[in-house]
Order: structure tokens, then sequence, then C-alpha cells
């Protein structure tokens, strides 16, 4: 098999591609506005698909059509998910060695707090997203963090989506620069090209939602989230947020960050904030 | 998609041009173990910088790979083309970062 035809090929139209491009205006003042840019998003695919409520939205690539609807309705009965939601439960009821447990880390008890996730940590001055704070609970405890992209941190955070369904996204962007930059570097990071295929993450999930690529209908970038994690049938099994951001990072031929670097960190804290007042639905299943 | 096929006819020069600007390298003598440690450096500081810009293309670490395999085997001309298109790779996504910094804005949702 030789690639180097094609990587040539496209690495050249690409140079040559934003060469061109290079001339479009760069977007007017930059100040930070994030009711503003919220309202704008939801805006934009509400009117794109008229049809839809925003809270229809959550439920990714099935919020699309009544086909696709009817789909869902029929996963539901049966959800590929239940096995990794009793893991879930049983893990998070499970004691540390110490004796304590998650419970002890998250308000609530951390039942019913999904949508609070991520917050601004203004001591820390960084965005906390719920896989982060899943793995902090575990390093204070004494107990080794656990892979951003495997099966127990899915089964975790779908307990805990889970305990919190219905329940509208509600995140916070405090009045404080340090907030607002993590919430601008997150919308940077979305709409940024990347990759040899010099795609952003909105090149397809807000310009092509509903267009199929390969075998796979392009969810809306509204309510992206609120279904996280999510089984898919083409894993096997359950992916993470860390997961789904990394593997769409590889598929457009882009190495991946480390999960739960600043941006991921920071994209997770714009694509929820975006979503406010959209219900959790997770955890989700896919084709 | 759309955005992939309106490039087509953009696609066919530039790969002329490129087709080019790497094959007149192979005209030239046989290549050293010593013109391989330098081109694969020079295509190494590329990438390194791509990552600092958070854009490294999946495609420069393959190419790199293969240049280095193609070095182990003896084979430095191989190595060499190679380690110039993993260099060639780099730059064009240092320039993709660097040409992004600001035209991201244009597509932001209003
Ligand atoms: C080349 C197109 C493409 C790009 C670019 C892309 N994705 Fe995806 N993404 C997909 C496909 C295909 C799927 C699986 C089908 C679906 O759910 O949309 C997906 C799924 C997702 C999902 C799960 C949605 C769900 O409900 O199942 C999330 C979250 C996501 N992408 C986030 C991102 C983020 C963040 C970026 C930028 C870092 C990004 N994607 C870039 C193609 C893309």
């Amino acid at each position: 098999m030789n690639l180097r035809p094609a990587i040539r090929l496209a690495s050249a139209a690409f140079g040559l591609a934003t060469l061109l491009s290079a001339a479009l205006p760069a977007g007017a003042a930059d100040s930070v506005d994030p009711a503003a840019d919220a309202k704008a998003f939801q805006n934009y695919f509400t009117t794109k698909f008229p049809k839809l409520k925003p809270a229809d939205f959550v439920n990714g690539p099935y919020s699309l059509n009544e086909d696709m609807h009817r789909q869902w309705v029929e996963k539901e009965e049966f959800p590929p998910y239940e096995f990794s939601l009793e893991m879930g439960k049983e893990m998070f009821a499970k004691p540390f060695r110490n004796g304590k447990s998650y419970a002890d880390c998250f308000d609530n008890g951390g039942i019913g707090v999904r949508q609070n996730y991520p917050y601004f940590d203004e001591r820390e001055g960084k965005v906390i997203t719920l896989e982060l704070a899943l793995n902090r609970c575990r390093e204070a405890n004494g107990e080794a963090p656990l892979s951003y992209v495997k099966d127990e941190m899915a089964a975790l955070t779908a307990y805990m989506a889970f305990t919190s369904r219905g329940k509208p996204f509600d995140i916070k962007v405090p009045n404080d620069p340090r907030a607002l930059a993590a919430f601008e570097n997150g919308k940077e990071y979305f709409y940024t090209r990347r990759g040899q295929l010099n795609f952003s993450c909105a090149s397809c999930h807000v310009q092509n939602p509903g267009e199929r690529i390969r075998a796979e209908t392009l969810a809306p970038a509204l309510g992206i989230l609120n279904a996280m994690p999510i089984y898919r049938s083409a894993w096997g099994g359950m992916g993470t947020i860390s997961r789904r951001f990394t593997s769409c990072n590889s598929q457009i031929r882009g190495v991946p960050l480390e999960p739960q670097s600043d941006e991921y960190r920071d994209l997770e804290y714009y694509l929820s904030y975006v979503s406010n007042g959209l219900p959790i639905s997770g955890p989700g299943a896919r084709p | 998609m759309k955005m992939i096929s309106r490039r087509i006819p953009i696609l066919a020069l530039a790969a002329a041009f490129v087709l080019l600007a790497t094959t007149s390298t192979s005209l030239l003598a046989a290549a050293s173990e010593a013109d391989f440690n330098a081109a694969y450096a020079e295509a190494e500081a590329a990438n390194k910088q791509a990552g600092a810009q958070r854009d490294q293309w999946t495609t420069t670490a393959a190419t790199l790979a293969n240049a280095k395999k193609a070095a182990e085997s003896g084979n430095f001309d191989s190595a060499v083309a190679e380690a110039r298109e993993a260099e060639a790779l780099a730059k064009a996504s240092v320039f993709q970062a660097t040409h992004e910094k600001d035209a991201w804005k244009a597509a932001v949702i209003r």
C-alpha cells in the first residue's frame, strides 16, 4: 500500500487552499460574552432544524429525524450501556481502602450533579471536568487514577449522568478574567482547523450536522455532551468524553492531545456552556 | 463532503508541483547516513514546532517512522526522501496553525 501520493496531494492542497482563503476577514471585536455566544449558538441550530425543540438535540445523531428517533426509542428498550451503568453504580458505592468513597468528594454525595460539570475553580484558576474530579477524588484518597479513555471511567460517569438525567446543563462562567479566557480558549479550539484534513470540530458538528460521513450521521454540536458517556457499536463498548475528543482528532489525521489537557478541558467547558438549559440524557447509545 | 470536493482542481495542480519537488531529490547521488541524520533532525524540529502549536499531524509521525525504518535497513535514499516529506508535512501543519490563529474567528456562529 502506498499512501505517499495521497499524503502529498492532501498536504499540498491544504497549503494552497489556506493561502487562497487567507484573504478572508478574521472577525470583529474580540470581547468575550459567553451568554451572547450561547444564545447565537442555540439559535443557529434551532433555525437549522426548525422542527426540533432545544431539548430534542441531546440525543446526538438520533435527534435529527423521525427515522433516527425511532431507532433511538427501540435502543432504549434494551440499552447497551446497562452493563456499564451497573458497573458504575457498584464502583461508586464501594469504599476506597481508606474507608471514604466517591460520595465524599462531591456535592450531594455525587448524585444528580453531572449538570454542574465542568466548573471553573477560582482557587486553581482552571476548568475542572467531571472525569478530572473523579480522578482527583481517587488520588486524594490514595487510589491510582483511572485511564480517561477506558471502561471504568466511562462506567463512573455513566452512573453519575444517569442520576442527573433531565437536569439542565447549568455551567457557570464567573466574571473572572481567567474563566473568560478558558471559555474563549475552548471556543478557539472548537473552531480551529487542524489535522492534515484541515477540519475543525465545527466543520463537522456545526456546518454539517445530519450529513453522513462514512456510515455515520454527524451529531449537532448543540447538546453534543449531554448524552456522554456513550456506548458505540463501532467501539463495541463505552466511550468517555476524553475518548470521543481524542478519536475525533485522530480521524482528521491530527495527533490527539493528552486527555484532560488544558485545551480539552476548556473545550468541554465551552461546549457544555453553550448547551446550558438542555437536559442531561447520558449515558447514551449510538449506532 | 463539499469542502473536500471543491479542492480537487487545486489538488491536481498542487500535486504536480510537489511531485516535481520531491522526485528531483532522488536524481542526486546516493544519500548517506549523515544526509539522513540532517534531514531527520530538520523534520523533527518542524514537528516539534507543530507540537508547541498543538497541531501535529498523524501523517507526519507516520512518515518520520518510515524514515527511521528505511535508515535502519540502510536504505538512505529512501530514508532521506521520507524525512524530507515529513518535514514538508510538519511545515504545512505549522503553517496551518499559524494561519488559524486568526482565521478561526471567521467561522464562529454569531
Ligand atoms: C471529520 C468530521 C469530524 C470532526 C472534524 C470532528 N468530529 Fe466529532 N464526530 C464525528 C463523527 C463521525 C462522530 C460519530 C457520529 C456522531 O455522533 O456524530 C462524532 C461524534 C462526536 C461526539 C459524540 C456525539 C454523540 O452524540 O454521539 C462528540 C462529543 C464529538 N464528536 C466532538 C467533537 C469535537 C469536540 C471535535 C473537535 C475536536 C470533533 N468532534 C471533530 C466526526 C467529526
